[in-house]
């Protein structure tokens, strides 16, 4: 009894959330993303790391479809992402997304903020949504800010309501691009304690950051990307003590300075 | 206007430009000559007769004038900022007034027009505008839509739309629509004509205005909102147009009072609008001034009713910010 419940656990937890294959992407004529092939597994967290322009903004946009992928294949919870599909609200819905800049609404409050998703998209009750939104703004430790607006809050305050906002559509994956990249450096931690506790939550979690500390502590995975292709991915320990590629060994010497 | 901290000192109060100032009023004082009026009569004492002061008299009255002049500017300079603004708003009032003044006006006649220059003057204006308006703006709305989307009917459509109705004189597109639209076999009476060429014209102007606003928004912000799951019609209804609107305001409202008054190329159709009575009733008695002005001062108000409307709505935006 105990075995088999294991055992399907182990395998939803084996089936990728996310897959892609051979992706490739152009902007015009410059190419973005080469031969991406890249599986992520149901709470799994990934770091995603590089140089500046390497395409790491370009590869997790592909994955809610942001931008569109030319060639190659994307699977969101084995549904395909492609320019003639009807349900991408659906598959949007299941994946949150954290921007650099936080991207809030600035002429709703923020639990107008965290109830638009939920009471618009989802056609929850606004009492429902909003008993959610509270519960959320809790647990990224703002909820005595609700009724402001969020030019009201510090970066690292309208971070942490951006990651409350996804988090009340109750997403499956979260997707971070730099979410700690546009922020004064006393407040890059509230960011991360936040991130760290999400994911000790269990939350599968793509984050694209420079925050090694935070790699180190919380992935599973590190992908380093340079010119648009995935040069290694391994876990921390080795993606750390024993990088396979020069590249990777100049990007870590610099940053790790 | 962002205003610095630190206070130059006044150009008013530095010697060289108060003389300069004096000397060129005095000049400008000269050049118009005042001793043929009301003010050379009060000189009476001191010059004589006004017709034949001569040069000593034009230089009296000039200079009289010119004190007057620049003794006020200093004491208003000496004031507060608000005081300043309401003293020198009366003041031009009342010079505005004067001038009205000046040619000799039958108040009588007035009275006996103004019933009906209110009565359906005013009201037809007002009727016309205020149709027209809603009609543009729902006209701006599509126009505005459509221009940013990518459908290439909509887009073409659109486009040659406001190049067409931004680039014909309003007289002449009331002209098109009045008289060809008959020859077409469609009649029109002249309201409605009129009606129609404002909105066309006025929600081509608009939907520029809606469009430069609704891409004035950040694009982060229909990312957001797609990344959440948003259609495109509720990313506008509930993100875009909320963010859009307050910028899109105060132009739009600059398009309103502009409408409100070319409402008056009405009356070359004989529509019985504010413009048309202005110019007609005082015809027969050769009274023309006395209707012009009165029309000239309704439209006035109507349209300071107008800004104060639109202020108000701005401070409410600009509160909700
Ligand atoms: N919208 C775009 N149009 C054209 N080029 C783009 C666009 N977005 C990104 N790029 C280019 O694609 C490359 C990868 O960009 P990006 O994914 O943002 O890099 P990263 O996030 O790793 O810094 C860069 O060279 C960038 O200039
Ligand atoms: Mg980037």
């Amino acid at each position: 009894m105990m075995d088999t419940k294991t055992n399907i656990q182990n395998n939803t937890e084996m089936t990728p959330v996310i897959s892609l294959k051979g992706v490739n992407k152009w902007y015009g004529d410059f190419q973005a993303l080469s031969n991406i092939d890249l599986e992520i597994k149901l709470k799994e967290k990934i770091v995603i790391c590089g140089p500046s322009g390497s395409g790491k903004s370009t590869l997790i946009r592909c994955i809610n479809r942001l931008e569109a992928h030319q060639e190659g294949k994307i699977h969101v919870s084995g549904i395909e992402l492609h320019e003639r599909m009807k349900d991408i609200d659906i598959v949007r819905q299941d994946i949150g997304m954290v921007f650099q800049n936080f991207n809030l609404f600035p002429h709703l409050t923020v639990l107008e903020n965290c109830m638009a998703g939920p009471n618009w998209v989802r056609g929850i009750e606004k009492n429902e949504a909003k008993e959610r939104a509270i519960a959320m703004l809790e647990q990224v430790k703002i909820p005595e800010q609700a009724d402001k607006y969020p030019d009201q809050l510090s970066g690292g305050q309208q971070q942490r309501v951006a990651i409350a906002r996804s988090l009340c559509m109750q997403p499956k994956v979260m997707l971070f691009d730099e979410p700690t990249s546009a922020l004064d450096p006393e407040m890059v931690s509230e960011v991360l304690d936040t991130m760290i506790e999400l994911a000790n939550s269990g939350m599968t979690m793509i984050c694209v950051t420079h925050e090694m500390g935070f790699a180190r502590q919380v992935a599973d995975r590190i992908v380093f990307m340079a010119d648009g292709e995935i040069v290694e991915q391994n876990t921390p320990e080795e993606f750390f003590n024993n990088p396979q590629h020069d590249r990777t060994k100049v990007f870590l010497d610099q940053i790790l300075k | 206007m962002f205003v610095d901290t630190v206070i130059e000192d006044k150009a008013l109060h530095k010697p060289v430009f108060l003389i300069g100032l004096s000397v060129t009023v005095l000049a400008i004082f000269f050049a118009l000559n005042f001793t043929n009026t009301l003010f050379g009569e009060f000189l009476r004492p001191v010059i004589g007769d006004p017709t034949e002061s001569g040069f000593f008299g034009r230089l009296a009255v000039s200079l009289v004038l010119t004190i007057i002049f620049v003794l006020n500017l200093l004491a208003i300079s000496f004031t507060r900022l608000k005081v300043q603004i309401l003293i020198v708003w009366v003041e031009l009032l009342l010079l505005f007034l004067a001038f009205a003044y000046s040619f000799d006006l039958k108040m009588s006649f007035i009275q006996s027009r103004i019933p009906l220059m209110i009565s359906r003057g005013l009201f037809t204006t007002i009727y016309i505008s205020a149709i027209s308006i809603v009609i543009a703006t729902v006209i701006a709305v599509i126009g505005a839509i459509a221009k940013l989307s990518n459908n290439g009917f909509a887009y073409a459509i659109s486009s040659f739309y406001t190049s067409l109705f931004r680039g014909l004189p309003l007289l002449l597109q009331l002209f098109l629509i009045y008289k060809g639209l008959p020859q077409l076999g469609f009649m029109v009476d002249a309201v409605p004509a009129a009606i129609t060429a404002l909105s066309l014209c006025y929600g081509a102007y608009m939907t520029e205005i809606f469009r430069a606003g609704i891409q004035s928004i950040p694009k982060g912000q229909w990312e957001a909102s797609r990344a959440l799951g948003f259609k495109f019609n509720l990313i506008l209804r509930k993100i875009i147009l909320p963010q859009a609107i307050p910028i899109i305001i105060p132009p739009t409202g600059n398009q309103f009072i502009a409408m409100l008054k070319d409402s008056s190329l009405a009356s070359v159709l004989g529509v019985w609008e504010l413009m048309y009575l202005a110019r007609t009733l005082g015809q027969r008695d050769f009274r023309h001034m006395e209707m012009l002005l009165t029309a000239a001062m309704i439209y006035w108000a109507l349209t300071i009713v107008l800004e104060v409307i639109q202020a108000r709505i701005e401070k409410k935006y600009k509160q909700k910010s």
